[in-house]
């Protein structure tokens, strides 16, 4: 008897004497597709995306998800966002270091001594993309089609501040002039506020208060037309330091530096590509092979892995958001303040971090992340499961005897069910309660909470401004984001009337500090941790300043090692 | 022949209108809207995205309405994204779908087929085991397991092949079509050798063996056509399974195609991207399965002349 592969050879030319010319052929197409695959593999060697990236000006970015619309007036989420931001650009931007308003397609702006009135003056040399100039005029045509209530604008409060833009927006008024922005020349912008605001320059650089070109809006559509086909590549116009190059749907956007931007000199990069990944792991492996520079998030379990081998590549900076749970204070056991605060004071909040977290966030003792705008909000709550057993008995419920079954909901995600999983196991050994943990698929979820149907839910607020009223208004009771339906006149009025009222900016702190007390003694939202942003960076990407907002500031940035 | 296809053209409608009905009614039911986010929506501005998607009208009203453009072929404008229509999502993800799946069946048909086969000419023996052991793993290995064991093997140890992305890279559509061929091969590996086990105990097969016809010839020309009739009845389902469920290789490997519009859909709440999915791949599940009963037909004479052709 031969071995084996002798057998196999001897079999294999059996076979081959024994073939007709059709089989050959077939055997002929397979060896030939089994050579190219063999050719790929040997191509697929050479240089990587990043590397390539660097030596042409490509920054390949990946983005998480699939731009809804980048329509500044359509656009909601986060990834259209950090694409809006390299098309266009605010009256007024932002320092990226500091986030401090600075000069943007506005050269300049002069206040009034009462706060209420605006001058801007717009840039000479302001153009858009196509080389048509940007005047005060596109601002005040934009501004109402923001607000326009055809528009379903879901951010037109931003220009709320405006004299009469609520009434506008909510279809109580049809006159736009009334609304207090005017068009004094072709380059000076005047603004009339309805309260002097102090945050009003910081809105100027939100997308939605953006200006876009009322020439191409037109031109493939009526004004107001959300289905437009504007924003398409070869159509679309903008005022940022790039333009709109080739958009794939669930492939790739990608970018191209604007000629006729009026900071050119300043632009470094040639291209951005941004890539819509949805899946986590699949972009680390991306990053891990050189075919992006930058990720959306890193996952969890890969942190500590990075954190050992590759630490300069690791972002982990804070970022203005809170994770918080809320209790439905309409019904009991969570109508009394003592139960609500008794289980914010038996969460480990420390041991969250770092024994659920990877030690990626800061545990939060505040609604308002420490740091927005010079406020350091009051830290009144701690882990303390002694004064929380007590207050639980006191609520009669001594030793957690006669706790009714009540539920943790949180949406459908392996963090989220890590966390509850955690806070469960620390209420039933610190207050021997049982609470049910409950998930739910991302919009039951969110009709639960709008709908007051949960007991306790996870939640999380990321700020759009970096001003403390952005998440003390969560507990305004008209607030439709409240959704615990905590309501207390007190805390409306402080923050609907004595706030915006404060003369000085000591005292609006001082008066924020106290609306802060206010939730954090009566307890409808249990801060849990303070968000970090978490993704993975190319060490070749320079000037991508890490800030509070995770604001993004292309212009800056420049490659190579 | 062309009686049975019409006939089974014909009976296609109202499965098409029940799956059409069923689905619209269920989408509306669930709870959560399209226009539900973190962030809650001003109610004179919900009020006006809903008098723009026409959901201010009644429900009737709003089924009959999506029937009537259905007929004219047209799918609506899609929720999640303004300014793109389900006929150009559909019309951008489903190639990229297809042209996976048709690999994905070619590396099963390729792999599955010769070994099913070459069990089947030696049953019980260290070959078969070891095959049909390979067959089972891979029939019960998800491919959210193998997708990424390939990747860390061929992508990232072995720097062989693009780990991600779909005729962006060279090489980049091998792993994906060898992970989603992978689940089938084991199923075709299974069928073609219970198939090719059944035919060879068959008198026809002897008569041919006794006839003096080398191997070969009685395996690959009277053998496999008999014996491949399992595969081919399933390969209808096969290829209408691989099109609606290659959400998760197109999620792992960061694919453009139908797949994770689908899945997306049904997560956003995306009413007519949901409707405009399920409708078109529908249609294309009962075209696949015709045609896999004609071709099932054509090669077994018995059902072919029993339909009315002529052998």
């Amino acid at each position: 008897m031969h071995p084996p592969h002798l057998r196999a050879i001897e079999l294999l030319r059996t076979l081959m004497r024994q073939t007709s010319p059709k089989q050959t052929l077939h055997r002929l197409l397979i060896s030939t597709l089994a050579l190219t695959s063999l050719t790929l593999m040997a191509c697929s060697n050479g240089e990587t995306r990043v590397e390539s990236g660097n030596r042409d000006g490509i920054f390949h970015v990946e983005n998480s998800a699939e731009p809804q619309s980048i329509d500044p007036h359509v656009s909601t989420g986060v990834p259209e966002n950090n694409i809006i931001l390299a098309l266009f650009e605010g009256l007024v931007s932002k320092d990226p270091a500091d986030l401090t308003p600075v000069p943007g397609i506005a050269e300049r702006w002069e206040i009034s001594e009462d706060g209420k009135t605006y001058l801007f003056y717009i840039r000479e040399n302001a153009r858009w993309s196509d080389g048509e100039p940007i005047t005060a005029h596109d601002y005040v045509w934009s501004w109402s089609r923001s607000l326009n209530p055809q528009m379903a604008n879901e951010y037109a409060y931003m220009l709320f501040p405006l004299k009469n833009a609520e009434p506008y927006a909510t279809g109580k008024m049809d006159n736009f002039d009334e609304v207090g922005v005017h068009a004094i020349s072709d380059r000076i912008l005047k603004v009339e506020l309805e309260n002097p605001t102090d945050y009003f320059l910081q809105l100027l650089d939100h997308h939605s208060t953006y200006a876009v070109p009322k020439h191409t809006i037109l031109k493939y559509g009526s004004k107001t037309d959300r289905f437009s086909n504007w924003t398409r590549p070869g159509n679309m116009v903008s005022s940022g330091p790039f333009r709109l190059k080739e958009w794939d749907i669930y492939k790739v956007l990608k970018v191209e530096k604007n000629p006729y931007y009026w900071d050119k000199d300043t632009v470094s990069l040639n291209e951005i590509h941004f890539y819509p990944i949805e899946n986590f792991s699949t972009a680390e492996r991306m990053f891990r092979v050189g075919q992006v520079h930058k990720t959306f998030e890193i996952p969890l379990n890969k942190v500590d892995v990075y954190r050992k081998e590759n630490p300069e590549t690791l972002r982990n900076e804070p970022y203005i958001g809170t994770y918080y749970y809320q209790f439905n204070v309409t019904k009991p056991p969570f109508d009394d303040v003592r139960v609500r605060r008794a289980l914010s004071l038996a969460i480990d909040r420390e041991a969250i971090n770092h024994s659920v977290m990877f030690g990626v966030v800061e545990p939060a003792y505040t609604l308002t992340p420490p740091g927005a705008s010079g406020y350091e909000p009051p830290k009144l709550i701690s882990f303390d499961p002694e004064e929380a057993r007590r207050l639980l008995a006191e609520a009669g419920y001594p030793n957690g005897e006669g706790f009714p079954e009540v539920e943790l909901l949180y949406n459908t995600n392996e963090s989220h069910r890590k966390i509850a999983v955690a806070v469960q196991q620390m209420w039933n050994e610190n207050l021997n309660l049982n609470i049910q943990l409950l998930n739910q698929e991302w919009k039951v979820y969110l009709a639960s909470r709008n709908n007051l149907d949960y007991d306790i839910a996870r939640a999380g607020w990321i700020g759009d401004i970096v001003n403390p009223i952005n998440f003390l208004d969560l507990g305004l009771s008209s607030n439709g984001n409240n959704r615990s339906g905590y309501n207390n006149p007190a805390y409306d009025e402080l923050i609907l009337k004595t706030i915006p009222e404060s003369a000085t900016k000591e005292e609006r702190l001082a008066n924020f500090a106290k609306a802060e007390e206010i939730i954090l003694n009566e307890m409808p939202f249990v801060p849990i941790y303070t968000y970090k942003t978490k993704y993975l960076l190319d060490p070749s990407v320079k000037g991508l300043t890490p800030n509070f907002m995770d604001y993004y500031s292309y212009k800056h940035v420049t490659l190579g090692n | 022949m062309l009686r049975f296809i019409f006939t089974r053209l014909l009976q296609a409608i109202p499965v098409l209108l029940v799956v059409i009905t069923v689905t619209f009614f269920l989408v509306r039911f669930a709870p959560g809207g399209p226009f539900d986010g973190e962030r809650k929506v001003d109610p004179s501005v919900l009020k006006a995205l809903e008098a723009q998607y026409n959901l201010d009208q009644p429900l009737i009203t709003q089924y009959f309405s999506y029937l009537g453009d259905l007929i004219q072929g047209d799918l609506g404008p899609s929720f999640k994204y303004p300014g793109r229509s389900v006929n150009e999502l559909i019309g951008a993800g489903f190639p990229i779908t297809a042209e996976l799946g048709i690999y994905a069946i070619l590396v099963a048909l390729a792999i599955g087929g010769c070994a099913g086969v070459l069990s089947a000419l030696k049953p019980n023996s260290t070959r078969d085991y070891v095959s049909m052991s390979a067959a089972m793993i891979g029939i019960c290995m998800p491919a959210f397991l193998l997708g990424p064991l390939l990747i860390l093997i061929f992508g990232i140890w072995l720097e062989w092949l693009p780990v991600s992305g779909w005729g962006d890279l060279p090489g980049d559509k091998v792993l994906p079509s060898l992970t989603l061929g992978a689940v089938y091969a084991a199923y075709v590996a299974r069928l073609s050798r219970g198939g090719m086990l059944e035919v060879l105990s068959q008198d026809y097969i002897r008569t041919a063996r006794a006839k003096g016809l080398p191997e070969h010839v009685v395996i690959l020309k009277h053998g496999l056509r008999a014996g491949m009739l399992p595969v081919v009845a399933y390969l209808g389902p096969a290829f209408a399974g691989i099109l609606s469920g290659s959400f998760v290789i197109e999620s792992v490997f960061q694919i453009h195609g139908l797949g994770r519009f689908y899945v997306l859909a049904a997560f956003n709440r995306d009413y007519t991207l949901i409707m405009g999915c399920t409708v078109f791949l529908a249609a294309l599940i009962i075209l696949f399965n015709l045609f896999s009963d004609v071709l099932a037909a054509y090669l077994n004479p018995r059902l072919r002349s029993q339909l009315g052709g002529k052998s």
